[in-house]
């Protein structure tokens, strides 16, 4: 067990090209950390620099006390879940869980020992003998965590693991991977492009984009404060209403915008913070026309183009309204559900 | 040129791992065609020392060229590797269509057709040597009735006819099975699109299938001219030794001849030289084309 | 097939079994032969139905050979080949798969130029520097040796062009995994890289071997001493070593055993071996 401090971690690769800039992050002992971006957004890089898989280029890296900036990946004490699992394709599911300890002079009862103990707790006991060909996408996900289960390392490395599987196992598997992390309290690094996934799992999620942080926080500071532009488009699904500030100022009572700083000039509503109800007081009035309504069981999609703006925006609803595409429809917004952004910067103002 | 995204980093290693196959490449390939550079442009030394080598810029080659023998195996080797290739690749590719129609048989014929390519050149030459013995062989014997005199001995034509045939025979089995495998990558949607478009089976070939294995044809005109220049010194050696009155002395015969029967050297490498320079050019062609096949 | 009609069948297998005929044809024509007494060759036309003779004759060209005409006794021979054909296999692979480790796996100075200098023995083939390549191994002492045999042959561009496009296929997370779990580069080359790269090294193995024992111009000229001849050089001593007819039922028997080998080979290993071939040369 032990804790990760990036000190302003960055990656030039030879040509200069640029991967990452200035990282800093402190991941506590036992606590999950997820990193989430777009593709190249440089978080899968960052994750092979504290492997060890690729050279760190500028700032330092401790795992524990120690500063691991030059050490070879096994001795960093560290196990890394890859996406496509990394199997050894001609070794039994024992062997693939066996073959770090054999290289590391465990003797064979230990081995023994440790992976029972592994294989149990993933429910892969039965499969030991089999070759990974012989295992269904799940099970070779569980001997992918296997493997770094039972090194006991001091942090657990994840690089989108759960890509490769298919929705439904995609859900269970999140669900096993955060209970296992919560009940081992292993320090955990994990790497996704799904902002669900990262929502869901992270105790502390951050956010990259093109190599550098927008944002750090736990799950629900960053849903409901995003710190730039780009965050509120890329956390939340649907993402983010952006409309013109300007727009809000000719459309709504000059009072109910008197909270937001003169600096903003763009205004981001989430989809759920429209209602269809009555204004209370103080809220704005939003009105469109209804281009298409997607009913989704228990939640529905409307698409707007309000009116004076040349946007379609999407509002979601917790039921499916009894409504026509083509209706003018009038939607209410709470005032403290405003998010203000600069234009320019991108960066939330307030 | 690419190597994996990360690599092993060792000061010593990887030129310990290379170290085998350089030192025997550098002794034994890079040196004596460095050798044979060298002694092309020297008329040799008398075996007494007497008379030192001398350097004769490029008169080896210039008598080469003025060498109605030499110009005649440049004809000669020109006409083996061509009559070869044709006869190889057309019987291979009959074959190859033949086989691919079949579902039940395909593995039996596939197997009675590549072991061919397992026998040597050499003895590829004898066999057939023996089938054309002029005074035993089977085949004088029928042409003997439709009244042709067959005989390798003299006739010179007879004798290429039957180096080309001997050397073709063994390299129906490598062509069959490239064309098979040719044959089998085209999609037979694209044969049912083109029957429902109205076209003969003889036009599907034509239009269709020959185009698409266009470029399996290409790369194996290549490899067999290169394997009917170089390897199929056995064929010669073990049969006509070249005769009769040079009709079957190709370049690869000329050069071993020159070299350790006639005990000419500076002749021996120059012809080595542009030996070196044919198989360069042929082998960037073939090149390019592994190239484009890799990264499409 | 669209509209597989009955003539087009019947036609194509006509064609077929007519070709292969053609093809088994020179071969069959020598095992009739090496059944022959001597006797059969003296008078008319070949023998196209076996003779009486089998067991004699392979039981002369493998313990008696030829001792006139200079050609040892065909076991021998038959060894020496055997001899050369692993040696020239076992090193390909070995020199090659090592090799195509380095320029795979490994970043260093030179590499390019490493690259290019294996690359070139593709493009020098023993036929085209006879001489001087001869005068190399003579310089070494190397004739009349199984060394001088084999090791001039051993450098291949070939396979470790194919040991090149299998590692690249390779996925690099195996690699890193394996660091991950503590090897290093040997390590990870016989733990992991060799046991993936069997079915390469075996389908490779086949078209080695057959390459090695089908060496023809080679032996011819660094072999003097017929303790060191091979089996298929041999046989053109047998047929130009005498002064009249070759003794065709010997011949035939020789030949048929020099053959026997590398057939054996191809048809048991046939999935190999096409893999082998198709995938060394694309």
């Amino acid at each position: 067990m032990a804790s990760i401090t990036m000190e302003n971690l960055g990656k030039v690769y030879t040509g200069n090209v640029r991967a990452v800039t200035d990282v800093n992050i402190d991941i506590a002992d036992g606590e999950m950390i997820v990193l989430v971006g777009p593709s190249g957004c440089g978080k899968s890089t960052l994750l092979r620099m504290v492997a060890g898989l690729e050279t760190i280029t500028e700032g330092t890296l401790k795992i524990g006390d120690r500063v691991v900036n030059h050490l070879e990946p096994a001795e960093r004490d560290i196990a890394m879940v890859f996406q496509n699992y990394a199997l050894y394709p001609h070794m039994t599911v024992f062997n693939n869980l066996a073959y770090g300890l054999k290289n590391r002079g465990f003797n064979k009862t230990q081995i023994d020992e440790r992976v029972r103990q592994a294989a149990e707790m993933l429910e892969i006991g039965k499969f030991l003998d089999r070759k990974p060909r012989q295992l269904s996408g799940g099970q070779r996900q569980r001997v992918a965590m296997g493997r770094a289960l039972v090194r006991e390392p001091a942090a657990f490395l994840f690089d989108e693991p759960l890509s490769n599987l298919d929705a439904k196992l995609r859900v269970q598997m999140r669900v096993e991977i955060r209970q296992l992390q919560k009940r081992l309290a292993t320090t955990s690094l994990y790497v996704t492009h799904d902002q669900l996934e990262a929502l869901t799992m992270a105790d502390r999620l951050v956010v990259l984009n093109g190599g550098q942080i927008e944002q750090v926080g736990t799950p629900m500071e960053v849903y409901s404060r995003p710190e730039t532009t780009f965050v509120a488009g890329f956390i939340g699904s649907p993402a983010m209403n952006m409309l013109p500030a300007e727009y809000m100022r000719n459309t709504q009572q000059a009072d109910s915008l008197a909270h937001i700083p003169q600096g903003a000039d763009l205004i981001g509503i989430r989809p759920e913070d429209f209602a269809l109800d009555t204004p209370g007081d103080g809220d704005l009035i939003l009105t469109g026309t209804l281009l298409l309504l997607e009913p989704a069981g228990a939640e529905s999609h409307l698409h707007l183009r309000f009116d004076g703006l040349n946007e379609n925006m999407i509002v979601r609803l917790p039921h499916v309204p009894s409504v026509t595409e083509g209706q003018s429809l009038s939607f209410a917004v709470r005032r403290d559900s405003l998010h203000p952004f600069d234009r320019a910067t991108g960066k939330r103002v307030s | 040129m690419q190597t994996k995204r990360m690599t092993f980093s060792s000061k010593w290693l990887p030129y310990a791992l290379l170290a085998p196959q350089v030192i025997i490449t550098l002794i034994f390939f890079i040196w004596p065609s460095f050798q044979a550079l060298r002694q092309s442009v020297y008329r040799q030394g008398d075996a007494f020392g007497i008379r030192p080598p001398t350097f004769v810029w490029f008169e080896n080659f210039q008598a080469l060229f003025r060498d109605d023998l030499y110009l005649n195996s440049l004809k000669t080797t020109f006409i083996f590797s061509v009559g070869t290739t044709i006869l190889s690749m057309g019987v291979a590719l009959l074959f190859a269509v033949m086989v691919n129609r079949m579902i039940r048989s395909r593995d039996t014929y596939t197997t009675f057709l590549v072991w061919p390519y397992a026998i040597a050149p050499a003895i590829a030459g004898v066999l057939w040597w023996f089938i054309f013995n002029p005074t035993l062989g089977i085949l004088p014997y029928i042409l003997d009735m439709v009244g042709y005199d067959w005989n390798h001995r003299r006739n010179g034509n007879d004798a290429m006819i039957m180096v080309i045939i001997a050397s073709a025979w063994r390299q129906i089995s490598y062509n069959f099975l490239f064309f098979l495998a040719g044959l089998q990558s085209i999609p037979q949607s694209l044969i049912e699109a083109a029957a429902i478009d109205g076209a003969k089976r003889m036009k599907r070939f034509w239009t269709i299938v020959f185009p698409l294995l266009s470029p399996i044809t290409f790369f194996l005109m290549v490899v067999n001219i290169v394997y009917a220049m170089f390897d199929t010194f056995g064929v010669i050696h073990a049969t006509t030794e070249g005769g009769p009155s040079q009709a079957t002395t190709i370049l690869v015969y000329k050069v071993y001849r020159d070299g350790f029967v006639n005990l000419n050297f500076g002749s021996s490498a120059a012809q080595s030289v542009i030996l070196m320079g044919i198989v360069i050019v042929l082998t960037v062609i073939q090149f390019r084309y592994i190239e484009r096949r890799v990264n499409y | 097939m669209v509209d597989n009609n009955r003539w087009g069948n019947f036609f194509a297998h006509l064609v077929l079994i007519v070709g292969v005929a053609i093809v088994v044809f020179p071969v069959y024509v020598a095992i009739i032969a090496s059944t022959h007494p001597p006797g059969t060759f003296v008078r008319g036309v070949m023998p196209l139905l076996p003779g009486p003779n089998a067991w004699e004759n392979y039981r002369t060209v493998i313990t008696e050979g030829r001792s006139r005409a200079g050609t040892p006794p065909i076991g021998g021979m038959m060894w020496n080949s055997f001899i050369m054909a692993m040696s020239i296999t076992i090193g390909k692979l070995s020199i090659s798969i090592i090799s195509a480790f380095a320029i795979v796996y490994f970043r260093f100075p030179g590499r390019i130029f490493f690259f290019w200098i294996i690359f070139l023995t593709l493009m020098l083939p023993v036929e085209v520097r006879i001489v001087p390549t001869f005068q190399v191994v003579a310089d070494f002492g190397m004739l009349n040796s199984f060394a001088g045999l084999s090791i001039p042959l051993i450098a291949s561009a070939t396979a470790t062009f194919l040991f090149r496009q299998f590692f690249m296929t390779v996925p690099e997370e195996l690699m890193e995994a394996a660091r991950v779990d503590g090897a290093g580069p040997m390590k990870f080359f016989k733990d992991i890289l060799l046991p993936l790269s069997i079915t390469n090294i075996a389908a490779l193995f086949v078209i080695m071997f057959i390459y090695g024992w089908n060496q023809y111009l080679w032996p011819l000229l660094i072999t003097t001493d017929p303790e060191y001849y091979t089996i298929v050089m041999g046989i053109q001593r047998m047929v130009t070593g005498g002064d009249s007819e070759p003794l065709w039922h010997l011949v035939m028997a020789t030949v048929v055993l020099a053959a026997l080998p590398p057939v054996l080979v191809i048809l048991f290993m046939q999935r190999l071996f096409v893999k082998g071939l198709t995938e060394t040369e694309k």
